[in-house]
């Protein structure tokens, strides 16, 4: 599904990301933690194709592509998602046009015929209501007023329409509470699948009790310093990251 | 990102659509201006004695006036002398009376402005009062609205069959002597549009006029007039394309608005006049005054303007707020783009008891373009309890377009509340990139949050013509990033 090999970028003059390595097959929910500043989100916003990363070596490949050819909406229609750390609000755009546009692009790069209005109302209804989102939001527009919350529901709700092929979610749960994150969780699980996966940028182990990764890495220093199963997340939860730069120095 | 500065400046340079030139013999006047020209106007039209001296008193006026150099806009000095005064198309039966009688060759044109004369069903119950150059050519609809009172007719037919109310009301909101443009216009002005909605009447159809330049060097002086007696409604809109031309055209418009006790008014622009090349060569100079005088109680008057087109638009649709509880509004969305610069804004002026005003101002500049807003809230110490609300947007899209605010406020009455909200965006490149990473193109995506911004603007017009506004503005931005 993705293969990043030893991917350098900067920004401003400054190395953000020296050599990152990372392999997801089909199917895998791989977890990507680590401290602030260490290059997490600049990674996904890279694979997304935000072009104010200067990329300085290294390759990406999605699906056997050259990911970091295509410009970031072809990389979507291919089926790319990536759920933003800050939402960021469009005014007076309505959510619902945004993401009908946003899926009707997809089917039509997909040769796939266009849904129509009613078809797609019947569609957002129903995963609005798994999302747990008031019919309110239909009307509102992007992110428009949404607490840090609704935003991130709001995230997942565009992804459970969109069916990514590889969801990258930069920290979507930090900022809710307890039912929300469940809420979260189960959208993101409703979308497991032997085709999909998915990234998930956490700072938080108590979101893998709820999406089980198969694949942990600590995100160090712009690159990946160690990976593991979902025992390291709890190890990660009970010593910090400290003691992994030790054992690096050792 | 994607939206690199020479990626946008591809995608902004699509041509103007409007560009041809129709071939009708025109009668024109020789370029150059005196009294002799003013009187030989007043002849053309075989206009009453009232009019004619209320030309040359304003055009004896204006030669003692200068142009204006505080706006925000850089031209060419206008050579008044280098302009033809009058220019009417020359048509077999000279007054025609139905559509049938109406030079193919004009309805082509009109064909091609997409002016529903044919194909009304799109338009229905519009009325179309078609303006070319100087001469009104086809009104349709007549009838209907006779029937309900309601006089809708060029200028000149009112000149000659309600002279009592031209007299009356003419130059009564925008005097003669009101400015260096206003007064040109009043000396020279060729037609234009006349409405008169009497007491208790609302107008049935939406009334409309589409105002067209075409012959060469033809300076443009309408004169619209819209009255509605008392309880009467109206809502009027006037849209504007003109054909390309490599000379900058002036176009000195004077719009005047009388609304008597509980009576409405809604004017509603989209302008769309060539606004020059890429690289600022040729477009319409458009001065415009236009005015509105809530003179009885509880009137109210709204402006909404869409304004894409012309070099350089100077234009203050404004309101007086005589009549107590009279209500101003003025609701705008402003697009410059390449070399286009634009000094816009309102006039509130407060004198009655518990007057109200809303601003909304949306400006979008792209390319090399200068977008001003100059809004003036004046409350006179009649005022008592006056409120004003204005809220001024900015949108750039680009590095090399500007965008100015001044805001003048003139408060003499300690009881009014006057609030002022001014913002000034890029247009975020992190919406753009929120919109293609969902894989949305990047004219969509500007398109959307573009119209998003306008919204609240949009809302205010006539049905109809919120979606023909909606396509202007994409035509005028068409991939327009920054
Ligand atoms: N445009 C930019 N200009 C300058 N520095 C930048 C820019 N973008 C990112 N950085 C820097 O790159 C580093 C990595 O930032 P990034 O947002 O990727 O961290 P992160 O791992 O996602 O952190 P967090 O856990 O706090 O979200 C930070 O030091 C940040 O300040
Ligand atoms: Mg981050």
């Amino acid at each position: 599904m993705l293969k990043i090999s030893n991917l350098t970028a900067r920004v401003a003059g400054k190395n953000i990301l020296n050599g990152v390595d990372l392999e997801v097959n089909a199917g895998e929910i791989h977890a990507l933690m680590g401290p602030n500043g260490s290059g997490k989100s600049t990674l996904a916003q890279i694979l997304a194709g935000r072009e104010d990363y200067e990329i300085t070596g290294g390759s990406v490949l999605f699906e056997g592509r050259d990911l970091l050819a295509l410009p970031p909406e072809e990389r979507a229609r291919a089926g790319l998602f990536l759920g933003f750390q800050y939402p960021v609000e469009i005014p007076g755009v309505n959510n619902v046009y945004l993401l009908k546009a946003a899926l009707n692009a997809k089917r039509k790069a997909a040769g796939e015929p266009e849904v129509d209005a009613y078809e797609f109302l019947a569609l957002i209804k129903q995963k609005m209501k798994f999302m747990q989102m008031s019919e309110s939001f239909l009307t509102r527009g992007v992110n428009e007023g949404f607490s840090g919350g609704e935003k991130k529901r709001n995230e997942v709700l565009q992804m459970l329409v969109l069916e990514p092929k590889l969801a990258i979610l930069d920290e979507t749960d930090s900022g809710l509470d307890i039912d929300a994150l469940k809420v979260v969780s189960n959208g993101v699980n409703s979308l497991r699948d032997p085709h999909r996966s998915v990234v998930l940028v956490t700072h938080y182990q108590r979101l893998l009790d709820y999406i089980v990764p198969d694949r942990v890495h600590v995100f160090s220093g712009g690159r990946i310093l160690k990976s593991g199963d979902k025992s390291l997340a709890l190890e990660l939860e009970k010593r910090g990251y400290d003691w992994l730069q030790e054992s690096r120095v050792a | 990102m994607s939206s690199k500065p020479q990626d946008v400046e591809a995608l902004i340079g699509r041509k103007y659509q409007h560009g041809f030139v129709t071939d009708i013999e025109s009668d024109s006047l020789p370029p150059g201006l005196d009294e002799e020209v003013v009187r030989a106007i007043s002849r053309k039209k075989q206009e009453p004695a009232f009019l004619l001296d209320w030309r040359l008193k304003a055009f004896r006026h204006w030669l003692t006036m200068r142009e204006p150099q505080w706006a925000h806009v850089h031209y060419q000095r206008i050579d008044y002398q280098d302009i033809s005064y009058y220019s009417a198309p020359r048509t077999p039966a000279n007054a025609p009376k139905s559509l049938e009688e109406v030079d193919p060759k004009l309805l082509a044109t009109y064909a091609k402005l997409g002016i529903p004369l044919h194909e009304r069903a799109r338009l229905a119950g519009v009325a179309v009062d078609a303006v070319f150059d100087s001469v009104s050519v086809a009104t349709t609809f007549k009838d209907k609205l006779a029937k309900a009172g309601v006089i809708f007719c060029s200028f000149s037919d009112a000149v000659h069959h309600h002279p009592e109310l031209v007299e009356r009301y003419l130059g009564s909101v925008v005097p003669a002597a009101d400015n260096f443009f206003a007064a040109l216009n009043s000396a020279v002005f060729s037609d234009g549009s006349f409405v008169y909605v009497p007491a208790g009447v609302r107008c049935p159809m939406e009334l409309s006029t589409y105002f067209r330049i075409n012959a060469a060097k033809t300076g443009q002086f309408e004169r619209t007039l819209i009255i509605a007696a008392e309880g009467a409604s109206v809502s009027y809109l006037e849209g504007c394309t003109a054909p390309m031309r490599d000379e900058n055209q002036l176009h000195a418009a004077v719009v005047e608005l009388v609304a008597l006790d509980d009576a409405r008014i809604k004017y509603s622009t989209v302008q769309n006049w060539y606004p020059g090349d890429e690289n600022g060569i040729g477009g319409i100079f458009n001065f415009v005054t236009k005015r509105g005088e809530c003179r009885g109680r509880n009137s109210k008057i709204s402006w909404t303007q869409v304004e894409t087109g012309s070099a350089i638009t100077w234009k203050y649709p404004s309101c007086v707020l005589r009549g107590d509880n009279s209500v101003g509004e003025f609701y705008s969305v402003a697009v410059t783009n390449n070399y286009q610069q634009a000094d816009t804004g309102t006039k509130m002026i407060h004198i009655g008891r518990n007057t109200r005003s809303t601003i909304v101002s949306k400006g979008i500049s792209a390319g090399h373009a200068e977008n001003t807003y100059r809004g003036q809230v004046k409350i006179l110490p009649s005022a008592e309890g006056a409120r004003n609300f204005t809220q001024c947007d900015s949108l750039l899209m680009g590095a090399k377009c500007a965008a100015h605010t001044f805001p003048y406020m003139e408060v003499k009455n300690p009881t009014a509340v006057v609030e002022h909200e001014a913002s000034t965006s890029k247009i975020g490149e992190d919406q753009l990139f929120y919109c293609l990473q969902r894989g949305i193109s990047q004219e969509d995506a500007v398109n959307m949050i573009v119209s998003g911004f306008c919204k609240v603007v949009f809302k205010e017009l006539p049905m109809e013509f919120a979606v023909e506004a909606q396509n202007l503005l994409s035509v005028s931005l068409e991939g327009a990033v920054g």
